[in-house]
């Protein structure tokens, strides 16, 4: 693997764009391609916002700091040309599309990949859906369905996983994939992560999640703990074991503690 | 970016059909109406004695009725309408080849995609320029089963009898003030008459393009499908954009006997300085089926309800109607079903889309009568918003006395918000394609129903794929 981070964060503070309310807090990071880093930690404490802020939603805004993604600062990049550079964000909370279906949505998607006058090639493009559609145990069907349009929960989370496959990401943002997949489907999903990272081993993977179990299907390299809008405590999987047993009370002290000292 | 520039991307504010011809008419009537204009028309069609009587009898009509208020914005239209050319003749006589159409018109047609169609999937073609159909033709494998498909006029000429019969039967000249006028100067449109156990398997299409300015264009359209018939007839009409306003009104009335099967399309992508103030109604008999495809993209102001009556037990009604309101623009639109007899079943779906200052209104009527027992009908209209200035209004009107009615109606309002974009531009899209993307799925489940090969306007407008190509 090589040594130069595919994702830099130094010092990120970003708040929500129309209020004052500051959720990340001075946040630093550093990921190298291929790696697996976890974010765990409690609700609240700015995780899934850390994912959309390195996506660009339009809701936050950066105030300080500083987001290197392949060594070129992203900051002022629109939310298509970070998905262009290679960043993907794996939805909390896929959002519906009506009328349009998967394969419409997704072919659209690889258009935007291409040069003008270039055009995807459909018979290659339906045996790649098809392949990938395999790859997670779907349907055939699936594709004409409407983008998350009447989709259960683990639908819509395997519909994400679907898209990353499609598109080949070099950095994937996993933002809480794991809730609401009941056991079968948290093993399809995390075998198709998986098969993922073997075609492509530069591929680095950002999760973010409540639970270990899915860990132990997608091994991370290191586990951070984020509480208050920023990293606490950083380790290797035993991290993720620990919180497991012990939960984020002693983080939660410690920043209440912090913030005292700030105060007073 | 503020939305209003990204939805320029979607190609539907670039209004293509809007150059000018040479003006070329070899007769037109003075500005304004009274009586006098009335019988020049008449006279210049040389119509029987009866047509003359049916029309000033429909000028009084007009002038007792009131401006309607109950719709869209008619303040500054009695201005217009005094200032307006109520019939233009642009040729001697309507042609049957397509080289005998004079250079200008044929040029006209040809830039808009006419007779290119017809050679490869159409059953026939019409073609109105101003007040005059220029040009009409049917396949032979048709005329020779009996079709009739030819101008108005040539329908009163020819078939006197079958005119007779139902002519202005189904939207009598008093039915609305509008419906009047075009009784009173009624000029062009299409005369279709489809045998018993006939059926089309490709579509008649009539064009309708307005060229003069402050011109104002009243077709009249009557279609009789006799027993067991099926056809599908597609009109489309444009205009060049003039700073002045003109004015269409058409009548279109159709016949749908027992056990027949009629669609009827209209892709109006008429130019923002245009009224259209249609009125357009089918009375369906016995098990057959009428539905209307309407789709209205263009004009200043669109008032249009098709309606269907249901008067023959087991007769089903349907109404699909897509309205598009860019800046300056409203689009008043809807349907009505009339349920008369029992067992009738009916449906509605609308979906608009406003933008910048545009306004969309739905408005539709739903009423079951006492004798429809098991009367059973749908309506569902969604309404999408691209800005906070764009409106929509919804106007739903239902009046039952039948027993045992089953009525649905469910009315939706969306605007394209930001989650949805930030989710499409995260895989890549630009705003522009994602906002495209939203609005096509949007209209999907209707702009489906149109067949490809005409939806031409459509096509060119919001730059639709009609379909996910894979699959």
């Amino acid at each position: 693997m090589s040594d130069t981070p595919i994702l830099t964060i130094t010092g990120l503070r970003a708040k929500v764009a129309d209020e004052d309310l500051e959720i990340l807090t001075g946040l630093d990071l550093e990921i190298r391609p291929g790696e697996v880093h976890t974010i765990m930690g409690p609700n609240g404490s700015g995780k899934s916002t850390l994912a959309k802020v390195l996506a660009g939603h339009p809701e936050y805004e950066v105030t300080e700091g500083e987001i290197v993604f392949k060594g070129q600062s992203i900051l002022e990049m629109e939310p298509n040309e970070r998905a262009l550079a290679g960043m993907f964000l794996a939805f909390q909370y896929p959002t519906e599309i009506p009328g349009v279906s998967i394969a419409n949505f997704l072919r659209t998607a690889l258009q935007a990949r291409l040069e003008d006058g270039e055009e995807v090639d459909l018979f290659d493009f339906q045996d790649e859906l098809m392949d990938r559609m395999k790859l997670l145990d779907m349907d055939p069907s699936f594709a004409e369905r409407p983008v998350n349009d009447g989709f259960s929960g683990g639908e819509k989370k395997r519909n994400e996983i679907l898209q990353m496959a499609v598109l080949r990401p070099s950095l994937a943002l996993m933002d809480e994939t794991d809730s609401g997949l009941d056991i079968d489907a948290l093993q399809i999903v995390a075998n198709g992560v998986n098969t993922l990272r073997e075609e492509n081993p530069e591929m680095a993977i950002l999760l973010i999640t409540h639970y270990q179990r899915m860990l132990n299907y997608i091994k991370p390299d290191a586990v951070h703990v984020m509480v208050g809008g920023r990293i606490v405590r950083s380790g290797g999987p035993e991290v993720a074991l620990e919180l497991e047993e012990q939960g984020y009370a002693d983080w939660k002290e410690k920043e209440e503690e912090q913030e005292e000292v700030v105060t007073a | 970016m503020p939305e209003n520039e990204l939805v320029e991307g979607l190609g539907l504010d670039e209004y293509q059909y809007g150059f000018v011809d040479e003006e070329t008419h070899v007769f037109r009537t003075r500005p304004g109406l009274d009586e006098d204009i009335v019988r020049e028309i008449s006279e210049h069609k040389d119509e029987p004695e009866w047509m003359l009587e049916f029309r000033l009898k429909a000028l009084k009509i007009y002038e007792s009725k009131p401006m309607p208020t109950w719709g869209g914005d008619l303040s500054h239209l009695e201005a217009t309408l005094d200032e307006i050319y109520f019939y233009v003749k642009p040729q001697e006589q309507m042609e049957r080849s397509w080289d005998d159409v004079p250079d200008t018109i044929k040029n006209t047609f040809e830039r808009l995609g006419i007779p290119e169609a017809e050679q490869k999937l159409l059953s026939g073609v019409g073609a109105q320029y101003e007040s005059e159909m220029v040009y009409h033709s049917l396949k032979e494998e048709w005329s020779s089963k009996g079709v009739i498909f030819d101008s108005i006029e040539d329908g009163l000429k020819n078939h006197p009898d079958l005119f007779r019969e139902h002519f202005a039967t189904i939207i009598p000249a008093a039915d609305n003030k509008f419906a009047a006028l075009n009784s009173a100067v009624w000029s062009g449109g299409s005369f279709l008459y489809i045998p018993k156990g006939v059926q089309l398997d490709t579509p008649l299409q009539a064009y309708f393009r307005v060229n003069q300015e402050r011109m104002g264009q009243f077709e009249r359209t009557l279609i009789i499908l006799d027993e067991g018939a099926q056809a599908h007839y597609i009109e489309g009409c444009t205009a060049p954009v003039y700073s002045t306003d003109s004015f269409h009104s058409g009548v279109i009335e159709i016949v749908l006997k027992k056990d027949s099967r009629f669609r009827y399309t209209t892709i109006q992508n008429w130019s923002n300085n245009m009224y259209n103030l249609v009125t357009q109604r089918a009375v369906v008999n016995e098990n057959a089926t009428m539905e209307w495809l309407d789709g209205n993209l263009g004009s200043k102001l669109t008032m249009k309800y098709p309606s269907c009556y249901l008067v023959g037990e087991g007769a089903h009604g349907e109404i699909m109607s897509i309205a598009y309101a860019s800046d300056g623009q409203h689009q008043d639109t809807g349907g009505k079903v009339v349920h008369v007899a029992p067992n009738t079943t009916s449906s509605i779906t609308s979906k608009s889309i406003s933008k910048g200052t545009g306004r969309s209104s739905y408005r539709g009527l739903c009423k079951v009568y006492e004798g429809a027992y098991n009367a059973r009908s749908n309506v569902e209209c969604d309404a999408l918003l691209i800005n906070s200035t764009s409106r929509t209004d919804t106007y739903p009107y239902i009046e039952i006395e039948g027993k045992r009615a089953t009525i649905g109606h469910e009315a939706t309002v969306s605007k394209i918000g930001d989650t949805q974009l930030f989710y499409l531009m995260s895989r890549g899209l630009t705003k522009e394609e994602a906002m495209s993307l939203i609005v096509r799925g949007f209209i999907e489940p209707i702009a489906k129903q149109l067949p490809l090969e005409y939806a031409v306007e459509l096509n060119r407008l919001i730059e639709l794929e009609m379909e996910g190509s894979v699959g």
